[in-house]
């Protein structure tokens, strides 16, 4: 008897598990909260400010789309997830996206049974060495001792590297960034290798940065972008349609200083009506209001404002938009057409 | 005879002489403690040349610290090219290591108020020579006072569960005569059946004499090492006791259930445990259903602890001589009474060392919830603060504050267990 009513209960479960995948849109809005997936902390990717506000270009994104979907931007419960956490908190249900610097990958994307919607920020692993090595490419780092977090892509994408220019390294294994940081400033390693943000603002932190350069080479491919649970296409299009709508923005000059003014009357760039809902009906094809990239975009501004003001060259951080320009300007950023 | 004369006989005494200067004072101490050899005064030498190196080293880091500066990159600036610390980020962040970054600030009263209660509570418990039994009236009601202090909410939610307490022991008392192990059942039972009514009244009242509620989420910091602290050890105790009666009983179901708990729990690292609390829990429950995290995370962290505590308190029970299990049944004592009155007293003596360690392990332990994206302070350094554009690169000034408020909390426990030993001290050494 027992259980029996163990098993209902838990098949009740599964079932109500099922449905409220199917309807996430629906849960959101019922629920008046976003429940977003973000790092721990990542500088300028996401981290709580002195006053435990959210901040950064993860947590943007996250912004983005509580403001498209409830119109307030600040109506976001950020969970914060660690590497090991982050995917059962989504698979379960836990949260509604997650937007946490997570590498787009084939096994990802197929095997876990996530959809990654699009990449915020196209990445890839780098090398960092002292100014005093004299030392101007990765192809010159032959016998060198590299600082490297053990059980991570950048393991084995480094250990690639070397193989196929046929050089040598020693690896000096660590197991966090901070860890790193002071290894290679106490000179355990020659060089420091991880994704090129990671190195970018491990280096800002340095007392003298100058004295450190990153090297011209990028051995690996890292796309980060925002994921949804598989199942629930219709959510999935609603975060994939808000980035891109940051993209397009940027790319069509609709910034947070002129949204309001473009959005209050139909301008003479049709797409720019279709995207800010003056014209046609694509809010409602994915069952929004008619305004909801105006509200995703008033909230941070384009894309590119997002990236100046978190990561940008006049952050501490410094990173240059490199693959990140739009594809106008020599960048790999090309949002599908709003139409 | 005659002419074997004394010649000399003192007629009075002589005035005391004070001690030579190398037998007194100062100079005999160092004579004895640091310079009795040769080598030992090489020693002496070379550890006072290492200190004075340590202290001379450290102090311009401390002298020159830098306590208040907007972030690290400013910090430098004034600091110029000195060696010094920059402190300022505690004095900007030491809310947010305290009572983690969600905690809304005008609200920080209640778990310091709280905290200060903690004390007046534990007194009784902890110094029970020196303060009135009465007290333990308070002690009692503690928990649910710091409750709705640190959670907030309608003070109908823990009076309510004061009430199914009370029920509960009512129950017990009323039964006990019966059967002792049936008492506990239904007293539990009745409490249980208790409050889930309750909530049918206290869900709609959510209003009713209510301060404002801070969900569990928004706790961090340094609060929630000790909440777990507090909760896990004092819940600890009781459950290692019963769990080492248990596994000592000689009733096969209960003795086997308590062994393959103790061993079980004992086999499985506490970080597993919590990834369990954590991830695996989720995927059983159904999406929505809020099951507290720090409940499930103070459920692991106490199982954990018990079975621990069990067993170093098995270790006490086993050293007691065998007579004096044979005295206690020969005046007639049953199981209860024998138990109270004569074993678990010694038993228990025995074992304050031991559990005193588990306490402080598992004080320290606490901060593994960090890895569970729990912000506990070194999940708040590690995180959050680490992370912001201002204070990247901060690392001996946090983590040392951070060992700074551990070790005051475990040498007070430590210094308390050997006060606690020697009152209770009753052989003739």
């Amino acid at each position: 008897m027992k259980r029996t009513v163990f098993l209902g209960a838990l098949t009740v479960a599964g079932v109500a598990a099922g449905a409220s995948a199917a309807a996430t849109l629906d849960d959101v809005k019922a629920r008046g909260k976003l429940n977003c997936g973000v790092t721990t902390g990542l500088v300028g990717f996401a981290a709580p400010d002195a006053n435990g506000v959210w901040e950064g270009f993860d947590v943007a994104v996250c912004r983005a789309v509580a403001a498209a979907v409830l119109g307030d931007p600040t109506a976001v419960e950020f969970v914060p997830t660690t590497g090991k956490t982050r995917f059962t908190a989504l698979a379960s249900g836990e949260i509604d996206m997650l937007a946490r610097n997570t590498t787009w990958t084939f096994s990802r994307d197929t095997d876990l049974k996530f959809e990654f919607v699009g990449v915020n920020y196209y990445d890839g692993q780098g090398f960092m060495v002292p100014k005093a090595l004299g030392v101007s490419s990765a192809k010159e780092l032959d016998g060198a001792t590299v600082c490297i977090q053990t059980g991570t892509t950048t393991e084995l994408n480094l250990a690639d590297f070397f193989r196929k220019n046929n050089i040598n390294y020693e690896p000096v294994p660590i197991e966090t960034n901070a860890e790193g940081q002071q290894q290679y400033l106490a000179g355990a390693c020659d060089t420091y290798t991880t994704d090129a943000s990671g190195l970018a603002a491990t280096r800002a932190a340095f007392e003298n940065p100058t004295e450190h350069v990153i090297l011209p080479e990028i051995v690996s491919k890292e796309p980060l972008g925002p994921l949804v649970r598989h199942g629930d296409n219709e959510w999935g299009d609603i975060v994939r349609w808000t980035l891109n709508a940051l993209i397009s923005a940027e790319e069509l000059g609709v910034t947070s200083a002129n949204v309001e003014e473009m959005a209050s009357s139909p301008t003479n760039s049709p797409e720019i009506n279709r995207l800010l809902g003056t014209e046609g009906n694509l809010g409602e094809m994915i069952g929004l209001e008619a305004d909801w990239a105006k509200r995703a975009i008033a909230v941070g501004g384009n894309y590119g404002e997002v990236f100046e003001r978190n990561i940008g060259e006049n952050t501490p951080i410094g990173l240059a938009r490199g693959l990140n320009a739009q594809w106008t300007d020599g960048g790999i950023l090309y949002s599908p057409p709003f139409r | 005879m005659s002419d074997n004369q004394i010649s000399f006989v003192r007629t009075h005494m002589l005035p005391e002489a004070p001690p030579p200067v190398a037998a007194t004072g100062v100079v005999k101490w160092l004579r004895e403690n640091l310079f009795s050899s040769p080598a030992n005064s090489l020693l002496t030498i070379v550890s006072l040349y290492v200190v004075i190196d340590i202290v001379i080293s450290a102090a311009p880091w401390f002298l020159n610290g830098v306590w208040d500066s907007p972030s690290l990159s400013a910090c430098r600036d004034i600091l110029d090219g000195n060696v010094g610390g920059c402190f300022a980020v505690l004095s900007e962040r030491w809310n947010q290591l305290l009572f983690g970054f969600k905690y809304p600030s005008e609200l920080y009263w209640r778990p310091g108020l709280a905290f200060i209660l903690l004390f007046v509570a534990g007194a009784p418990l902890l110094f029970f020579k020196l303060f009135p039994s009465k007290m333990l009236i308070f002690t009692g009601l503690y928990p649910f006072i710091a409750y709705w202090l640190i959670w907030g909410g309608s003070l109908l939610v823990p009076v309510f569960a004061l009430l199914g307490v009370l029920l509960g022991a009512f129950v017990y008392k009323r039964t006990v005569s019966a059967s002792a192990g049936m008492a506990v059942i239904a007293g539990f039972v009745a409490a249980l059946i208790f409050w889930i009514l309750s909530g049918f009244i206290t869900a709609p009242m959510a209003n009713v004499l209510a301060i404002e509620p801070v969900p569990s989420r928004d706790m961090g910091g340094f609060m929630i090492n000790l909440m777990l602290g507090v909760v896990c050890v004092s819940l600890s105790v009781p459950f290692g006791i019963m769990l080492a009666l248990g596994r000592q009983s000689s009733m096969p179901i209960i003795k086997w259930i308590c062994v393959v708990f103790i061993e079980f729990i004992r086999g499985v690292p506490l970080i597993t445990l919590l990834f369990v609390a954590n991830v695996v829990l989720a995927y059983f429950l159904p999406p929505g259903t809020a099951f507290d995290l720090i409940l499930r995370v103070i459920i692991m962290i106490t199982m954990f602890a018990s079975a621990y505590i069990a067993e170093v308190i098995r270790g006490g029970l086993a050293a007691l001589p065998r007579g004096q299990y044979e005295a206690a049944d020969s005046l007639g004592l049953d199981y209860a009474q024998a138990m109270q009155l004569i074993i678990l007293p010694q038993a228990l003596k025995i074992s304050i060392p031991g559990i005193v360690n588990v306490a402080v392990g598992l004080f320290k332990d606490t901060t593994l919830v960090s890895v569970i994206s729990m912000f506990d302070i070194v999940g708040m350094i590690r995180g959050p603060i680490l992370a912001s554009a201002e204070w990247n690169g901060v690392y001996w000034e946090l983590f040392g504050f951070a060992a700074l408020l551990f070790f005051v909390t475990c040498y007070g426990i430590s210094q308390y267990s050997q006060w606690l030993e020697r009152q209770l001290q009753t052989d003739h050494r």
